[in-house]
């Protein structure tokens, strides 16, 4: 067999294994997030689908997702609404090139890493502008202008306090990363790095309390209004998709990916297996999200625009010039 | 080095490809009868009135500016950052002097009221 066909057949293999991950991922974490709101709500949540648990509430949700007959208004923008679910699910699907699952389970190692993901995940905000734009709905245009807003204020902070463990690390490479922080987890010297990616990444996913793009009760959901059925379920698997992907990119950068934590005794790291710490550091994360997006309300925009511009983007710069002033005491210390 | 962005574009072919598969499947399931009252713009239950696409507020515009500048000044800490440690402290002074330059734009913005939504 040629060698080009073989590296072809691995990438397809690897491809199709991610997407089957994204797919199964959304399935679970619909399930889980209705039962852990549900919980915090003093609810049952879905229980009769699947008893007693409700686990098939999410397969149950699909079949009925795909036989949904799909209507399209009759005034949209063809082009840019047929568009829309696709623009935004491939990001969601190709940021997990380069996340490191484990030690050797990775796609593909890019040397650029960290930026790839940064210019990556920079496309879902044109894919909710085409939707909202496209489906010519007061509601969904409103919805994509505060979007349009809201990701440009927080991704300037979710970009700049990636810096700090590149810093540190010395690398773009997401892999490489993860081997600095072999002696110990950046979170422990990064703590406002850390608080700045994961609030301004709750943000870039447009969660509570920065859910204001589809705020239910005063623009009824926001840019995907007008889709439905499949359509309207890809930006569903794109949002949780991506709310993986932060935690997983969150994990790795501040919570030592794959590593256990640097103070077990060798022997005690042995017994688990790389990809399972990392993905319960990273499900442990999806779950605080959540736990904050059931918790507290929905701020204004003005407030949302002020807390990014005037407090985030500020300590994320502050960030930078602290991690750089602290470097010789980190490296004095050993911890480095 | 191009050999690892095969997986890129394999990935991005796929990922492409995939919303068509399940749509087409989907098409083989889901009722299709559209009326021109289902085929409307929703607005509540309301006719809707005018146009949606109109001219949005000036200021979305503003901070799209300012995005620009502040994205353009990541990409530039992103080598910087790779490097710290060889540059030493002539690269972090030179850094922030460059980030100060720009925080002194922040500022300037934020006087002059830019980042007031009210």
């Amino acid at each position: 067999m040629p060698a080009w066909l073989v590296t072809l057949g691995w990438a397809v293999l690897k491809a199709s294994l991610i997407l089957g991950f994204v797919l199964f991922n959304a399935l679970f974490l619909v399930w889980w997030e209705r039962k852990f709101a549900a919980r915090i709500q003093s609810r049952v949540g879905p229980q009769r689908t699947g008893r007693p648990f409700g686990y098939l509430q999410s397969m149950a949700d699909v079949f009925k997702l795909l036989s949904k007959e799909d209507v399209v208004p009759a005034r949209v923008d063809r082009w840019m609404y047929v568009l829309a679910p696709i623009v935004i699910f491939v990001p969601a699907v190709l940021v997990y090139v380069v996340v490191p699952f484990g030690p050797n389970l990775i796609v593909q190692d890019l040397n650029i890493g960290i930026l790839y993901v940064a210019a990556v995940t920079s496309f879902t905000m044109i894919a909710i502008v085409m939707a909202g734009w496209a489906a010519n709905n007061k509601y969904s245009v409103v919805s994509a202008m505060r979007a349009a807003a809201q990701l440009v204020a927080y991704e300037v902070p979710l970009v700049l306090a990636v810096i700090g463990p590149v810093m540190l690390a010395g690398t773009l490479s997401l892999q490489g990363i993860v081997r600095a922080q072999e002696g110990l987890w950046y979170i422990v010297v990064q703590p406002l790095g850390f608080l700045v990616f994961l609030t301004a990444g709750m943000a870039e996913l447009n969660r509570a309390p920065f859910d204001l793009s589809e705020a239910e009760s005063e623009l009824v959901a926001g840019y995907n209004i007008e889709y439905s059925g499949m359509r309207w379920s890809f930006f569903f698997l794109a949002e949780f998709s991506n709310l993986v992907a932060v935690s997983a990119i969150a994990t790795t950068l501040f919570l030592g990916g794959w590593q256990a934590p640097w103070f077990l005794p060798a022997a005690v790291k042995g017994l688990i297996p790389p990809v399972v710490w990392f993905l319960a550091k990273t499900y442990f994360l999806v779950t605080v999200i959540m736990w904050i997006r059931w918790t507290l309300p929905r701020v204004r925009i003005d407030q949302l625009l002020d807390f990014g511009w005037k407090f985030l983007l500020p300590v994320s710069l502050a960030n930078i010039a602290l991690t750089g002033l602290l470097f010789p005491v980190l490296v004095r210390l050993g911890w480095i | 080095m191009p050999a690892q962005y095969v997986d890129v574009v394999v990935f991005l072919v796929l990922a492409g490809t995939f919303p068509l598969i399940t749509l087409a499947f989907g098409y083989l399931l889901r009722p299709k009868n559209p009326a021109p009252l289902k085929r409307g713009i929703y607005e509540c239950g309301e006719i809707p009135v005018g146009e949606a696409r109109i001219r949005f507020d000036i200021r979305y515009y503003v901070f799209a500016l300012l995005f620009v500048v502040f994205d353009v000044e990541a990409v530039f800490i992103y080598p910087w950052g790779v490097l710290f440690r060889e540059l030493g402290w002539y690269g972090f002074v030179v850094m922030m002097l460059f980030i100060e330059v720009l925080v002194v734009g922040l500022i300037y913005a934020y006087r002059k009221g830019a980042l007031r939504w009210a």
